[in-house]
């Protein structure tokens, strides 16, 4: 206290125009500064720590075989399970897949293979025959025949997947992001 | 701006208050081996918030314990940090809290009125060894599996009654998951919570009776 008002007069002899920093801003600057460096130290490691295996979501594709392509019936859209499996953690994931196969006709190339997993929410969708369209019974989302949305609340149509033909075995290009 | 703040708290909550109890206390002269408790309390504290960290990851079962510490260890950010800080301070911890007893001990701090204090310490040692042990046990690899056999076979010799403790030890005859599980429930709920309790008391006591002086030639 004392030589802070000691220190007012000095200030004005000596150096006239230098910003006058007392003892205890300077202390209070200092903490500040320190504290905010060791808190980044131990926090930043610790956020990391935490989101670590977001980071770390790895892409994988693949080309499925579904098997010969005379054995989907033409005209109906045909439900096709499969599972892929990857490392999450410690643990062996397992996912198990719904694919669509429709063959417009008898040519290899006209085939439209859609996914059952509703744009909206995830949900799997199933096909209607008799109503001819795919139903979410989550929200009662409707998708026709090529996967476009007729009603309810998906943002985008199903997902298409590529396909080939190979000796006449049909195969879907996977990519899981 | 800050200091409204804390003076619009302060009036509600009696801050100041709280602060001159608690750290503007009176204090005699004393060494640096007075500085083991707050060490101890230190040390709590930080192997609370890593082994908070670590539950993030760590799985209590046969299956997956020694997997999870693995991903913990290589595919974890700071992983290997977090544990090692957890593994290290628990060492560190019961060399501290064991210290800070011989310094109790040797300055005679343990006597009137001060009896308390040392009684919860007594309860926060023992609660402390028991964290050793029961955190030993939970990487589930062979070191940690036959110490747990042999500290447990340990209690098994205590006449007539051993065999029983064992078991309740163990949650059967066998060392298996559910004593995986029944050491992970100890390791982060029971003991903690005493521990905690323990040091609440602990530290009344010394806020409320002052800590005692080094003895002189004439004590």
């Amino acid at each position: 206290m004392v030589n802070e008002k000691l220190s007012e007069p000095y200030k004005e002899v000596f150096m006239p125009k230098s910003p006058h920093l007392s003892r205890t801003d300077f202390v209070k600057t200092t903490v500040g500064v320190l504290g905010t460096i060791m808190a980044a130290v131990v926090g930043l490691p610790a956020i990391g720590y935490l989101i670590s295996p977001a980071t770390k979501t790895q892409e994988s594709d693949a080309w499925i075989e579904l098997g010969p392509l005379e054995s989907y019936p033409i005209g109906t859209p045909t439900l096709f399970n499969f599972t892929r499996s990857k490392i999450n953690g410690w643990e062996k994931t397992v996912n198990s897949y719904g694919i669509y196969i429709l063959r417009r006709s008898e040519a290899e190339d006209d085939l439209l293979v859609l996914s059952n997993v509703c744009t909206h929410l995830s949900c799997r969708v199933t096909w209607k025959e008799d109503q001819q369209e795919y139903a979410c019974p989550c929200h009662d989302a409707q998708f026709d025949i090529d996967g476009d949305v007729t009603y309810g609340p998906p943002p985008r149509p199903l997902d298409r997947y590529e396909t080939k033909v190979e000796e006449g075995n049909l195969y879907i290009h996977f990519v899981e992001a | 701006m800050v200091q409204k703040v804390l003076n619009w708290l302060d009036e509600r909550m009696g801050l100041q208050a709280i602060y001159d109890t608690v750290l503007d206390r009176k204090v005699p002269k004393v060494n640096w081996w007075f500085t083991l408790g707050s060490a101890s309390l230190f040390l709590f504290v930080m192997q609370g918030i890593t082994g908070i960290f670590l539950s993030v990851y760590y799985v209590p079962s046969p299956d997956a314990a020694y997997d999870s510490i693995q991903f913990i260890m290589n595919g974890v950010a700071f992983g290997w940090l977090i544990r090692g800080i957890h593994h290290w301070g628990a060492s560190l911890m019961v060399i501290v809290v064991f210290a800070h007893m011989l310094r109790t001990y040797f300055y005679a701090a343990y006597k009137y009125p001060r009896e308390l204090t040392w009684l919860t310490g007594v309860v926060l040692l023992l609660a402390t060894l028991g964290m050793g042990f029961t955190g030993y046990l939970l990487p589930w690899n062979q070191r940690s599996y036959w110490a747990t056999t042999v500290g447990t076979e340990i209690v098994a010799t205590i006449p007539f009654i051993g065999d029983f403790l064992m078991q309740v030890l163990r949650g059967g005859t066998d060392l298996s998951a559910v004593t995986l599980a029944r050491f992970f429930a100890v390791h982060i709920w029971f003991l903690p919570a005493v521990i905690a309790a323990a040091i609440g008391i602990h530290m009344y006591l010394i806020i409320r009776l002052g800590i005692s002086n080094i003895p002189g030639k004439e004590d």
